[in-house]
């Protein structure tokens, strides 16, 4: 028997009888962070770190159900030692370390190794089995360190300003949005944010994250309100007429896909910026050698791909078909993370 | 090149129109005359050659980012695009370059007597010196297919505003045969005379009609004819020389024989627009029978007797050597009538429609496809021939297409604005209880449905093969088409002209989707 196996529920622990991330209710559930599609609804017990407990308890109503662990702390179930190491992707995001017995798997969750000022920076952790997550397992994806990606997104407010336009920029409302708040230079403008946006940053504002002063987009406020501001938003926000008050404004879109021209210029945006949360290819190459795994199980994104060339890299490596959504959630353009993607398919 | 790489990055980072013309005209300003000419010749798609081959560019790039073949081959797959794939897999340069548009233009042109080797050390010097966002470019301009979002209307109008020339004159000094080498700034927009004898005047193109028709007010002050289904040209003759030109300022005067007879029948200072139409027995044949002859090098004796095309014309841009072009169209019309009034089986003047009123020509345009034409084209009688497309006074008032409900079983990520998303289907209908493809589209949603049917599709996936995904035969779309004939090129054994989506069935299982008998029918019924 596997010390970790995949099963129509998620990532399941015989030994220890718990799933790591599942997608089906469970009994217990072991989450390595908020995003929608890692946290579901319905599990009977929810176990994850202090520092992203804030936002899931929110986000899934839970006021009983949910205990937390600190980061290293050790947390034994059954014999089976589980741990959580940050994974660098939001605030709170964990990798989730299993032993049993000298053996170590370690299940990624999503993960970037570049730092991005609001999340735990990521830790390496060797092991014999890593799971990993292929967002962005291609050579076309490659990131610029963020300080050129915030330096842009500057210039380009700064321009709008000039030119008298707001400057509306899209990024999921847990994790991108903070970052982007968290890195942009604050002293250009006003800062809005909307109400998605909002609620998630409080959250992480009470848990000492120091972000500038945003101010939440209602109603009543008039155009001269927003005058040489930048606006915050969620992706599900681009091409909705919640835009247009903000007319005359450029729309940019911060996320890895905006790599690709096409993705850019599909979405009509004005300006594509290359932020991502999750690894890119040199990062997953060089987490994977680091880890020094013998067997590399590859979950979402392109994980056919990626597997074959880790396989002929020497490195033994196995699909495995999950229901999470790297690839989806942001593929499909328009759909926030938090909205429930497979739901509003079955609406169409 | 730092200044058209800037200008290119400035274009691809807005939608808008007026930004665009600013953009171009700001890059008019600075850039010098040779690369100004540059610029314009590849905005209005006169490019370089291609002089490396693809699989060489992509054996290099995978070669020099250390990556095996098949992974460039996937990543290309996901970007859809040859020369930005190339660029986003290359280490960064090592040098800088301060070279201008003009000296890669030519180190490209360079390229191509020189043997492989050459070629490539060449190739790898210039990556290693071009930053991102200018390799981009140069591999766009070394394999070619650099649409860069700007119409020959915009980009005339740029030029005009920097030029100060009126923008009707240089639209019409961007036509037909110039060349960068050639031509120095000076002659191509500024100067008065034409010393081009083949240049073309630009085509004025009619808009589809969508208001009803009587909203034109009185017939009477409209002409109407019937809308051709074949293929646009300009016929010149100058000077004891003939030049015809087709719609895509491609010069075909070699492709159709049938014209040399126009040398005798039009006197030098002529200019005719019309339709490029096969033509037998005094009738329009098919479409479809004109595309054996596209395309094709040399014309077999056969085809030229199986297939003979005919001109048939509905203005005069040009007589006695004056641009007419501001004559009213009545007056063209007349002059038109007079100079084709010589019982040529080649020269047609194409015939108005004359009816009373707007519900009798409705009725008129019901018959159209029994004469193999589209529908109705309306003019304005008054009306001057202008350039570009226009509306308001020439309306093209097509018949409605054929339709028919198919089930979706194949689907292919695009290209270029659609790389990465899933847009191109394949259609099947059924036979007995098979689903047999018979046509391929990739237009017709919204960008939300297309969202829509791309996670589908990623959802639903029976099989991969390469780009191409079969699919869980689920979804039916209604496929909207101008024409069918027979194939023995389709598995289907017919073919479909303009194939579209109209719109997605969602109310329709597949076992209500059309079957090929139905399309038989369609067949048997318009042939």
């Amino acid at each position: 028997m596997a010390l970790l196996e995949f099963n129509d529920c998620g990532i399941y622990c015989q030994l220890a009888d718990v799933y790591l991330d599942p997608w089906k209710p469970v009994k217990k559930a072991l989450i390595t962070h908020g995003h929608s599609d890692h946290a579901r609804w319905g599990h009977e017990q929810y176990l994850c770190t202090v520092a992203a407990s804030p936002v899931i308890r929110h986000r899934l109503q839970l006021t009983t159900k949910l205990q937390t662990v600190e980061f290293g702390e050790i947390l034994t179930i059954n014999g089976v030692q589980f741990s959580y190491h940050p994974a660098g992707h939001i605030p709170g995001s964990a990798q989730i370390k299993v032993e049993h017995k000298g053996e170590v798997w370690v299940f990624s969750g999503d993960y970037k190794v570049q730092p991005d000022n609001i999340s735990e920076p990521f830790e390496l952790q060797r092991c014999h089995t890593f799971i990993t997550e292929s967002t962005f397992g291609l050579p076309i994806y490659k990131w610029e360190p963020q300080q050129a990606v915030f330096q842009e997104i500057n210039e380009w407010w700064r321009k709008n300003q000039g030119e008298g336009k707001v400057s509306v920029l899209a990024g999921y409302s847990l994790g991108k949005a903070q970052r982007i708040l968290r890195n942009v230079d604050a002293s250009i403008g006003k800062i809005f944010v909307h109400g998605a946006v909002e609620t998630t940053t409080q959250i992480l504002r009470a848990q000492k994250l120091t972000l500038p002063e945003t101010i939440r987009v209602i109603p009543d406020m008039k155009k001269k309100d927003f005058e040489g501001a930048l606006v915050v938003c969620p992706p599900s926000a681009v091409g909705s007429p919640w835009l247009r008050r903000f007319d005359p404004y450029s729309l940019g879109i911060a996320s890895g896909w905006m790599n690709l021209r096409g993705a850019r210029r599909r979405r009509g945006a004005d300006r594509g910026f290359i932020l991502s949360d999750h690894a890119d290819w040199n990062e997953l190459n060089q987490v994977i050698r680091g880890t020094g795994a013998e067997k590399v199980y590859v979950t979402h994104g392109y994980s056919e791909i990626f597997s074959q060339w880790l396989n002929e890299n020497g490195i033994q490596s196995e699909i495995v078909k999950t229901q999470y959504e790297g690839e989806l959630s942001e593929i499909v353009e328009g759909v926030d993370h938090e909205s429930n993607v497979v739901g509003a398919m079955d609406s169409v | 090149m730092k200044h058209f790489t800037a200008l290119f990055t400035e274009l691809d980072q807005t939608t808008k129109t007026l930004n665009k013309i600013q953009a171009l005209a700001g890059y008019f300003e600075i850039a010098t005359d040779r690369d100004k000419l540059w610029a314009i010749a590849i905005l209005s798609h006169r490019r370089p050659k291609r002089s490396v081959n693809a699989t060489l560019l992509a054996l290099w790039a995978s070669e020099l980012s250390d990556l095996p073949a098949w992974l460039f081959e996937e990543s290309h797959h996901v970007v859809g695009d040859l020369a930005e794939t190339i660029t986003l897999v290359l280490p960064p340069p090592r040098e800088v370059s301060s070279e201008t548009l003009t000296f890669w233009i030519e180190f490209i042109r360079s390229l191509d007597p020189l043997t492989v080797d050459q070629n490539k050390e060449k190739i790898l010097w210039a990556w290693d010196r071009l930053d991102a966002m200018e390799r981009f470019v140069f591999n766009k301009l070394l394999t070619g297919g650099f649409r860069i979002g700007v119409s020959q209307q915009l980009m005339v109008k740029a030029l005009a505003k920097h030029a100060q020339v009126k923008e009707n004159v240089v639209a019409h000094r961007l036509m037909g045969n110039w060349s960068p080498d050639l031509s120095t700034f000076q002659e191509l927009v500024l100067s008065e005379d034409s010393l081009d004898l083949s240049r073309p005047y630009p085509f004025y193109l009619a808009y589809a009609l969508e208001a009803p028709v009587s909203d034109l007010g009185e017939l009477t002050e409209w002409q109407a004819e019937w809308k051709w289904d074949g293929i646009r040209g300009q016929v010149i003759v100058r000077n004891r020389e003939l030049f015809v030109w087709s719609r895509g300022e491609e010069l075909v005067t070699d492709k159709y024989p049938e014209f040399a007879v126009f040398l005798d029948l039009l006197p030098d200072g002529t200019v005719i627009d019309g339709e490029i139409l096969p033509f037998k027995n005094d009738m329009p044949l098919s479409f479809n029978k004109l595309q054996t002859r596209i395309g094709r090098k040399t014309l077999s004796a056969k085809q030229l007797k199986d297939v003979p095309v005919a001109f048939v014309t509905y203005d005069l841009l040009e007589w006695q050597g004056v641009d007419v072009r501001g004559w009213p169209l009545h007056e063209r019309r007349k002059q038109l009538a007079e100079l084709c009034n010589v019982g040529s089986s080649v020269l047609r003047l194409s015939p108005t429609v004359n009816v009373e009123t707007w519900e009798q020509l409705g009725e008129e345009r019901l018959r159209a496809r029994t004469l193999f034409s589209e529908g109705i084209m309306l003019k304005r009688k008054d009306s001057i021939y202008r350039d570009g497309r226009r509306r308001g006074d020439w309306w093209k008032w097509k018949i409605d297409p054929f339709i028919i409900d198919a089930v979706m079983i194949y689907a292919m990520s695009g290209h270029g604005r659609r790389a990465n998303l899933y847009t191109d289907y394949t259609f099947a209908v059924w036979k007995n209880d098979q689903l047999v493809p018979f046509a391929k589209a990739y237009s017709g949603l919204t960008d939300e449905e297309i969202r829509a049917v791309d996670r589908w599709v990623k959802q639903n996936t029976i099989e991969k093969f390469g780009p191409v995904r079969s699919v869980k035969p689920e979804l039916v779309f209604e496929i909207a088409f101008e024409g069918i004939a027979k194939s023995t090129r389709h598995k289907s054994g017919i073919a479909l002209r303009f194939p579209r989506i109209n719109r997605w069935r969602k109310d329709k299982p597949i076992h209500e989707a059309n079957t090929l008998e139905d399309l038989v029918k369609v067949l048997e019924s318009n042939s």
